[in-house]
């Protein structure tokens, strides 16, 4: 019955949907930030922790949501990781590109290969509603990078 | 007709009043199940408006030429049709408002503010639509009453017991209660609400946004001070509700927005306030959204409440036995006295999942917390629900159709 949506829950993301990375709280972050969207009740807590050389060390997070939102929270701390505050932004920019149009002729090519692990998600452009389902970790790891006391994150 | 016998219900006939359903979208037939958040429209209620806007139309109350008089008799026409279809004692006890939000608010803020004094009580449920719980929230932060939050069974049924316990100080002033659940489709006794209410030295206001579509209502066999509903549930336009309210309360009431058509007099400095139901509506009306209203009032009644409240009821019948046999299906809800709402969730799949997946079925639930936010967490179901909702043109074949989907979703998040 459901064949041709196979496109947007490709198997990757029912993966990580039903089994996500990195769910857990991260005892030794210094940045945390909380998302939410108030319109299905989907919530997060992202904690991140970073390496001498300001690079993130690790992204971890705990919440509840769809597959969608959930998948998208995995990949992101799986491709965080490593990258500088300025890279994790770029690709958070890049993503939500993504999302919205299907495409990101503008990602930096020397981020070509992480954009890569987050394509699975492209579908969601064709689903206006739930863009914000998998845009709400970008938008999260955001606020939680400009403020690490850990406000709360909106997807609106 | 009167409404009370059952008319024969030809249900094609009925799909076939209402345009849009018989539209598809990538090829897929609209089911449409979200008639509890707003209804569809049949072509009579569709050609009023229009007929109003091409031949009928001008300002009311306001000119003294044959157009304005006009347009001023219908849209009291369609103020006299709500009184009888709720049996309200007079039409100058409705108020016309621009859906129930603002009938809530208003009571909120007429009564509350004028009328119920800091410390006094009002009383609301766990199930509540957000529309008649926030309300309550600002008076009290606005006006220092309290708010008092009575429980439900795990069944979703309203529980009496507490709700006597709440009224047992005497200083409940307004017991604001929904009169049927827009989650759990449970409908309440509004009659013995209201008598313990009226013991206990308070008034009692009905959200009735969901029962009035369901049920023949009577405000004063159920004795109701305040009652609230919406037309655009009622297969009526957006933009147009309907808050009675006893002629007393309406006299005693401090007008809610000020400025024209609410006024007798007005001077630089003080005005006077026009007779009720006047007093409380200011500024233009929705004049052809009242015409429509009124055209969906004579719309259900045609087909007659009583026939309406017996297809539900044989679709809930359906749906209870068609749903609960679905493997790891969870169904909000098990009131004995239930409307045509279904909220669920399924064991593996998000309700936003879901729903997309069942949109591409054709099929139009709603998803998440439906305005109810509180209810959800109270019956441990703070990720949402989807829920499906009747409407007078629902059939037994969609949902079993739906019932279909719901195994195939299922088996697609396996
Ligand atoms: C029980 C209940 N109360 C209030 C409302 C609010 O109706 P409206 O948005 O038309 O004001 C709704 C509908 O959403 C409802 O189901």
């Amino acid at each position: 019955m459901f064949d041709d949506l196979r496109d947007l829950y490709q198997e990757v993301i029912l993966d990580h949907g039903r089994k996500p990375r990195n769910f857990r709280r991260l005892e030794n972050a210094t940045h945390h930030a909380r998302g939410d969207n108030p319109l299905c009740g989907d919530k997060m807590d992202l904690w991140l922790a970073f390496n001498e050389d300001g690079s993130i060390a690790d992204a971890a997070f705990q919440g509840r949501g769809c597959a969608i939102s959930m998948a998208s929270a995995s990949l992101m701390t799986e491709t965080v990781r490593g990258k500088t505050p300025a890279q994790a932004k770029a690709m958070g920019a890049g993503f939500r590109e993504l999302a919205m149009t299907g495409h990101c002729p503008a990602c930096d090519a020397a981020l070509e290969e992480d954009m890569e692990r987050l394509t699975p998600l492209s579908g969601v452009h064709e689903f206006p509603s739930r863009v914000k389902c998998a845009t709400l970790a970008w938008h999260t790891l955001n606020n939680a990078l400009d403020d690490p006391g850990g406000k709360e994150a909106s997807s609106e | 007709m009167d409404g009370l016998s059952p008319a024969p219900f030809d249900i094609a006939a009925i799909r076939a009043d209402f345009p849009i359903l018989a539209s598809e979208y990538r090829g897929k037939k609209l089911v449409f199940l979200d008639s509890g958040a707003s209804a569809q429209k049949p072509r009579q209620v569709i050609q009023a408006m229009v007929t109003c806007m091409e031949s009928a139309y001008a300002n009311v109350h306001r000119g003294a030429y044959h157009l304005s008089e006009q347009a001023t008799a219908d849209y009291e026409a369609a103020r006299a049709a709500v009184a009888r279809f709720i049996n309200a004692p007079s039409e100058a006890d409705i108020i016309f408002t621009a859906n129930s939000t603002m009938a809530m608010n208003l009571v909120a803020h007429s009564f509350g503010r004028g009328m119920l004094k800091p410390g006094q009580a009002v009383i609301a449920s766990e199930m509540e639509h957000h529309a008649n719980l926030v309300p309550w929230q600002m008076l009290r932060d606005a006006h220092g009453t309290e708010l008092r939050i009575c429980r439900i069974t795990d069944a979703g049924e309203l529980d009496l017991g507490h709700l006597a316990e709440l009224l047992a100080d005497g200083r409940a002033g307004l017991v604001a209660i929904t009169h049927m659940s827009n989650v759990l489709g449970t409908v309440t006794p509004a009659a013995q609400i209201a008598r313990m209410a009226h013991e206990a030295g308070a008034k009692v206001l009905f959200d009735g946004s969901q029962a009035a579509v369901h049920r023949r209502v009577d405000v004063q066999a159920i004795d109701a001070d305040f009652y609230a509903f919406t037309g655009h549930k009622l297969y009526g336009p957006t933009g147009i509700g309907v808050l009675y309210a006893k002629a007393d309360l309406q006299r005693a009431m401090p007008p809610f927005l000020g400025g024209g058509d609410m006024i007798a007099s007005v001077g630089l400095h003080h005005s006077t306030w026009a007779e009720p139901p006047a007093k409380f509506e200011a500024g233009t009306p929705a004049i052809i959204e009242a015409i429509g209203l009124h055209a969906a009032i004579r719309y259900v009644e045609a087909i007659g409440m009583a026939a309406i409240e017996a297809h539900e009821r044989a679709l809930v019948d359906h749906a209870m036995a068609v749903l609960p046999g679905i493997e790891g299906l969870r169904i909000l809800g098990a009131a004995q006295d239930r409307g045509g709402v279904f909220a669920f969730a399924l064991d593996n799949a998000h309700s936003h999942d879901l729903s997309t997946l069942l949109d591409r079925a054709g099929i139009a639930v709603r998803a998440g917390r439906h305005c109810a936010e509180p209810l959800h967490e109270r019956l441990g179901a703070e990720s949402g629900t989807c829920r499906a909702s009747f409407g007078l043109y629902t059939t037994a074949a969609e949902i079993d159709y739906l019932a279909e989907a719901l195994v195939s979703a299922r088996r697609f998040f396996a």
